[in-house]
């Protein structure tokens, strides 16, 4: 069934799934954990419940609600129909809603914590400097933030490549398209093809070893850089 | 043990004949075994009726796992805790057997399955026509590495020559509970699914697939090899070929052997 076009396929897949969704976590999860930590608003930290909820949701909740979200009578329906689509199920697309989704969570709360690490003293310099509150968004809080952005965005990726569940409910394994890494495992796994298995799990392992050590390191380097 | 003060004495006795007492009990009840089953996801409904009818007829427990057929198979090599595997094909059963995990006289064909054309949106009194015309974006099958009716499903695209027509529509389900999902939440148009899974329902939606487009899906059970084999498995695996269990598979849409 798998040649090894496939497996190569699937690898591709998936470092452009998780690309993608980095690059859309970063975008939607700065603001989103600058207005967590600097907002006074008392309903923020329903709003940051709600981020953390893939954390403790199995990923079939999220896939089951994704499935019917993203199907015809869903929004995703509507939106897949102006692409003459009629559902953003086994799309890429749909992968990539999916994962920012269940992704949020890892992005979010580190780049949140380094915001809220800054404390207010920054930004009272920068308004005596007449700093804008866009001015210091961009020259004060988002270099001081530095670290966290990095764990977040590495966190975010390294998750996105790590998911299975949400993939299994709303991909459709379709080689190239929506059969990501850990799918291909688990139909190798399946198929009693464990050469394949033993490879792309090794892998994943060695890989996943690597995010996290050079997480802790490079935190750590940036942290001694500040001080 | 030295007992000294009466109450002592008391309560240790009364301790001991409450735990005689639980021991007589539980070795009087009649049947009080427990039957670990395997079930091929399709089989879902089917096997809880029986395991209910038998469990009822002998006071035996029946512990039903669902899963795919290439699941259950990679867990029992690891040697999960089943004694009986229904599976959804006959090559998997065939293969515990060669693997020395499985005993081959127990071996046999519990239920033959049946190929739908199953949609939601689109009128399948002329099935054959839809799939030809192709007027669908997606069409869901199961899992053809793992599951036996994605096989069939794509051996049915093979006899219409309509593979390399409809290869980019294809979306599979990890078995064919997924696969029935993707149809009935109206993500995919279509789908191959069992009968057993739509029966009962409007017939427009139901296109059966003819038998001469594949092979038939012979559903095998074998019972697994234990140490100490369980004698209450042997009695779910006969209770399965009676003709109360049969009148049950046959409810659900599947044929019995001849």
């Amino acid at each position: 069934m798998f040649d090894s076009g496939e497996l190569w396929s699937s690898i591709r897949l998936t470092l452009l799934l998780a690309s993608i969704t980095t690059a859309v976590l970063i975008l939607v999860g700065t603001p989103l954990a600058w207005w967590l930590a600097r907002s006074r608003r008392r309903w923020k930290e329903a709003v940051a419940t709600v981020v953390a909820l893939p954390l403790v949701l199995p990923p079939t909740v999220l896939g089951f609600y994704l499935l019917l979200a993203l199907g015809p009578n869903g929004p995703g329906g509507w939106v897949a129909r102006i692409f003459g689509g009629r559902s953003l199920a086994f799309s890429f697309i749909g992968l990539v809603i999916g994962s920012v989704l269940y992704s949020l969570p890892f992005a979010v709360q580190p780049i949140r914590n380094a915001f809220e690490a800054i404390g207010e003293r920054p930004f009272e310099v920068a308004a005596t400097l007449r700093a804008t509150r866009a001015d210091a968004f961009w020259t004060v809080a988002i270099p001081l933030a530095r670290p966290g952005l990095i764990t977040g965005a590495v966190l975010g990726f390294a998750h996105t490549v790590g998911e299975f569940g949400v993939v299994l409910m709303i991909g459709g394994n379709i080689p190239g398209r929506t059969r990501v890494l850990s799918i291909a495992i688990y139909d190798y796994v399946e198929s009693s093809q464990w050469t394949q298995a033993h490879m792309l799990a090794a892998g994943m392992l060695v890989f996943s070893f690597a995010v996290i050590m050079s997480v802790t390191l490079i935190e750590k380097h940036l942290k001694r850089r500040q001080a | 043990m030295i007992v000294q003060s009466g109450w002592v004495r008391t309560t240790f006795h009364t301790l001991l004949t409450c735990v005689a007492l639980c021991v007589l009990v539980s070795c009087a009840s009649r049947g009080d075994k427990t039957v670990h089953v395997a079930v091929a996801a399709n089989f879902t409904e089917p096997a809880k009726e029986i395991a209910q009818l038998f469990e009822q007829k002998t006071g035996n427990r029946v512990l039903l796992s669902f899963g795919s057929t290439g699941q259950l198979f990679t867990q029992i090599t690891q040697d999960a805790p089943f004694e009986v595997f229904l599976s959804a094909d006959e090559e998997t059963p065939r293969k515990i057997v060669a693997a020395g995990l499985g005993l081959s006289d127990s071996v046999f064909t519990y239920a033959i399955g049946r190929l739908v054309l199953f949609s939601t949106t689109l009128d399948l009194t002329d099935g054959l026509s839809v799939l030809r015309a192709g007027q669908f974006q997606k069409i869901a099958i199961a899992n053809p590495t793992t599951a036996p009716y994605g096989v069939a499903a794509m051996q049915v695209l093979k006899s219409l020559d309509l593979e390399t027509a409809l290869r980019g529509r294809v979306v599979q389900g990890n078995n064919i509970t997924q696969t029935f999902q993707f149809v009935d939440t109206g993500n995919a148009e279509v789908g191959f699914v069992a009968w057993s899974q739509v029966i009962g329902k409007d017939s427009k939606s139901i296109w059966n697939v003819p038998q001469e487009l594949y092979s038939p899906i012979r559903q095998d059970a074998v019972l697994l090899k234990k140490d100490p084999e369980v004698e209450a498995a042997r009695a779910f695996i006969g209770f399965v070929k009676s003709a109360e269990a049969i009148k049950i598979i046959e409810k659900y849409g599947y044929s019995a052997p001849q």
